[in-house]
């Protein structure tokens, strides 16, 4: 187990460098407006002794390690135009948190709506819940996320009779962003876990148990639905980058003041650094994100073998 | 007792039923029936002739489902209307500011006589807008559709049958898979100038390789299959094994994932115009116009600007995904009768 860790963290870890390093050298391309607040009325000397000074005309491989030297001091560069002088690590620090907060509420509203109408769509099948059921799964699924979130919040802030901007102290608030944010995730448990409880109900053991007289509810329950459960595991880490990217749009669409409302606002802004610190710090949740999922599928289901990825021959 | 004399006589009378379906099928009498047969080409031919086609039969179980063909077909009215739009008489120009007799513009005008869905808040007439800019989201949506299938679909062949690039292939997959796609969206689109071009190359940079992917993981499975064995064995060329014996297995899984690209897609550029990256608003697309339409969200006698939008794009998205998912059924030959 240890050694399997150990060697799954490691290879994160390499990955990660490397996306870092792919991400860094793209990011160069950036269009140099994004350094300076003031680029119209600048001379091209004054750009150019600008770019020097930043270090950006230096060859890519001595920024590369500068860069990741900056890195494990924790030093993302300074912020140019968002807000001038400040260092992004400082910005993100307020921001942070907020994010991580909406996302882990949002990952617990999405398990414990979306698990019940997994499990319920597959104990009433082909009946109207069932049906109801897909319904749901299907539009969420085909209509773009960009667009039930605009009427999510046009009609849901009448209804609960709340401003359409965020207001953090007030619980009241949190309704819709969380809302919003999970309805992806409740539509993807709900799917996957009917598909593999109607695959587990046809096994033999559950008509053994039928047969001896265990009540439908009860065969439903205690033996497939457990059963059912671990494959779907296999989905947390998606549905944990589903909340990642959702968070981007929903943060910005109730100004949150969160991670992923930043970055709109710098991209709009045109803040290289800040969309760099911003871009390499989703890419960074992106691994971990994947990594803690394999792990817990290793933890939740004892049948998989360690040391050996699903996949791999 | 009674039982079993009951079973006897159902048995006898089943038993004597059958014999005259016999008889009455051959028209052959009992010695015809327990004599040798003779070797005849014609007759042995007979059983090994199917009539069974897989276009066919893809084509009757697609057609079995009449949500799909209705979707289908007015899918298909709606994309034949975006081309047949600008030639109808009394349109006009999608990016044209329309004046009035005193040079004013027809700002906000509600969907009404002179303009059929009424004009935007510089006085562009929606009608044209929405179809142009359905033209252009469709166009979106099957480039990039259409790309990711041919990268993917060749590169997934080779990844799945060429032991070699396995390896290679594999922790390319690793890396670009821990990055959110959307990620890489962005940050292609905030590099690159906005244009339809640039749209489609980012989405279609990370897009591929699911696809790649998913036929990889499908080939494997079916390229040590007796048959393929048999083929090599014959000396079929590799590129023949590909075409024939390997991807007429994958076509249901291909035109999934094509059909969910498109609603995909479109949704994509939705979000990559809100985030301010997407297509200069002279050319309309879905997401440039909902993005318009959202500005006005506070006022709700202008909300007709966001509504036709959505309501287009909405039911683009869902036909695609259930034509998709009707075809992929049907396509699957375990569900062929």
């Amino acid at each position: 187990m240890l050694k399997y860790l150990a060697k799954r963290i490691g290879r994160s870890l390499i990955t990660l460098v490397i996306i870092l390093t792919i991400v860094f050298c793209l990011l160069r391309l950036m269009p140099i407006e994004g350094y300076f607040p003031n680029y119209e009325k600048m001379t091209p000397q004054q750009i150019q002794v600008g770019l020097e000074e930043m270090g950006l005309t230096d060859p890519l491989p001595v920024q590369i390690v500068r860069f990741f030297k900056d890195l494990l001091h924790g030093d993302l560069g300074t912020s140019r135009i968002y807000r001038a002088n400040v260092a992004v690590t400082e910005i993100l620090a307020d921001k942070v948190p907020v994010s991580i907060k909406l996302g882990v509420f949002s990952m617990i509203v999405s398990l414990l709506i979306g698990i019940p109408m997994g499990a319920l769509m597959a104990r009433y099948k082909y009946r109207f819940f069932d049906k109801l059921g897909t319904m749901f799964i299907v539009c969420i699924q085909a209509i773009p996320a960009a667009v039930y979130f605009l009427y999510i919040q046009l009609y849901g802030t009448q209804i609960l009779n709340v401003g359409l901007l965020f207001d953090i102290n007030n619980p009241k608030y949190w309704i819709l962003p969380v809302l919003s944010m999970s309805l992806n995730n409740i539509a993807f448990y709900g799917m996957w876990l009917r598909r593999y409880m109607v695959d587990e109900s046809n096994k033999d053991y559950v008509k053994l148990a039928k047969a001896k007289g265990v009540s439908e509810g009860g065969v439903m329950f205690k033996h497939i639905f457990r059963n059912a459960f671990v494959p779907l595991a296999q989905y947390i880490p998606t549905a944990f980058l589903n909340t990642v990217i959702g968070s981007i749009y929903i943060e910005s669409l109730y100004s949150v003041p969160g991670m992923g409302g930043l970055l709109v606002t710098v991209i709009k802004k045109h803040d290289n650094t800040m969309v760099q610190g911003i871009v390499l710090l989703y890419a960074c949740v992106g691994v971990l994100g994947l990594m803690l999922g394999d792990v817990l599928m290793v933890i939740l289901d004892p049948r998989i073998s360690l040391g050996k990825k699903e996949g791999d021959r | 007792m009674k039982q079993f004399s009951y079973r006897h006589a159902k048995e006898a009378e089943l038993m004597k039923s059958m014999e005259e379906a016999v008889k009455e099928q051959t028209n052959l009498s009992e010695e015809e029936l327990f004599s040798f047969a003779e070797f005849n080409e014609k007759e042995v031919e007979k059983t090994g002739y199917s009539n069974y086609s897989y276009w066919r039969s893809t084509l009757q179980a697609f057609l079995k489902n009449k949500m799909a063909v209705v979707l289908l077909f007015l899918l298909g009215l709606l994309l034949l209307f975006t081309f047949i739009q600008p030639y109808l008489p009394n349109q006009y120009d999608p990016n044209m500011i329309i004046n009035d007799e005193n040079g004013m513009q027809y700002r906000n005008i509600p969907p009404g006589d002179q303009f059929i869905l009424g004009t935007n808040s510089i006085g562009q007439d929606l009608w044209a807008r929405i179809w142009s800019g359905t033209r252009t989201s469709l166009f979106i949506g099957l480039s990039v559709a259409l790309a990711e299938a041919l990268i993917g679909i060749t590169i997934g062949v080779l990844w799945g049958y060429v032991r070699k690039l396995d390896f290679i292939l594999t922790e390319i997959y690793n890396i670009i898979d821990n990055i959110p796609n959307t990620i890489i969206l962005i940050l292609i689109s905030y590099i690159l100038k906005p244009s339809v071009k640039t749209l489609i190359f980012a989405m279609c940079l990370t897009g591929w390789i699911q696809m790649a992917r998913f036929i990889r993981n499908q080939i494997l499975i079916i390229r040590d299959r007796d048959y393929n064995v048999a083929s090599r064995c014959l000396g079929t060329p590799t590129s023949k094994i590909m075409i024939k014996n390997l991807l007429p297995y994958l076509v249901s899984v291909i035109m999934l994932r094509m059909a969910l690209t498109i609603p995909a897609a479109i949704g994509n550029e939705v979000f990559i115009t809100y985030i301010g990256l997407g297509l200069p608003v002279d050319t309309p697309s879905l997401g440039n116009l909902i993005n318009e339409g959202r500005a006005l969200i506070t006022s709700p006698a202008l909300r007709y600007q966001l509504v036709y939008p959505t309501l287009i794009l909405s039911f683009v998205t869902i036909s695609f995904y259930i034509i998709g998912n009707a075809f992929s059924d049907a396509a699957d030959p375990k569900n062929h009768v």
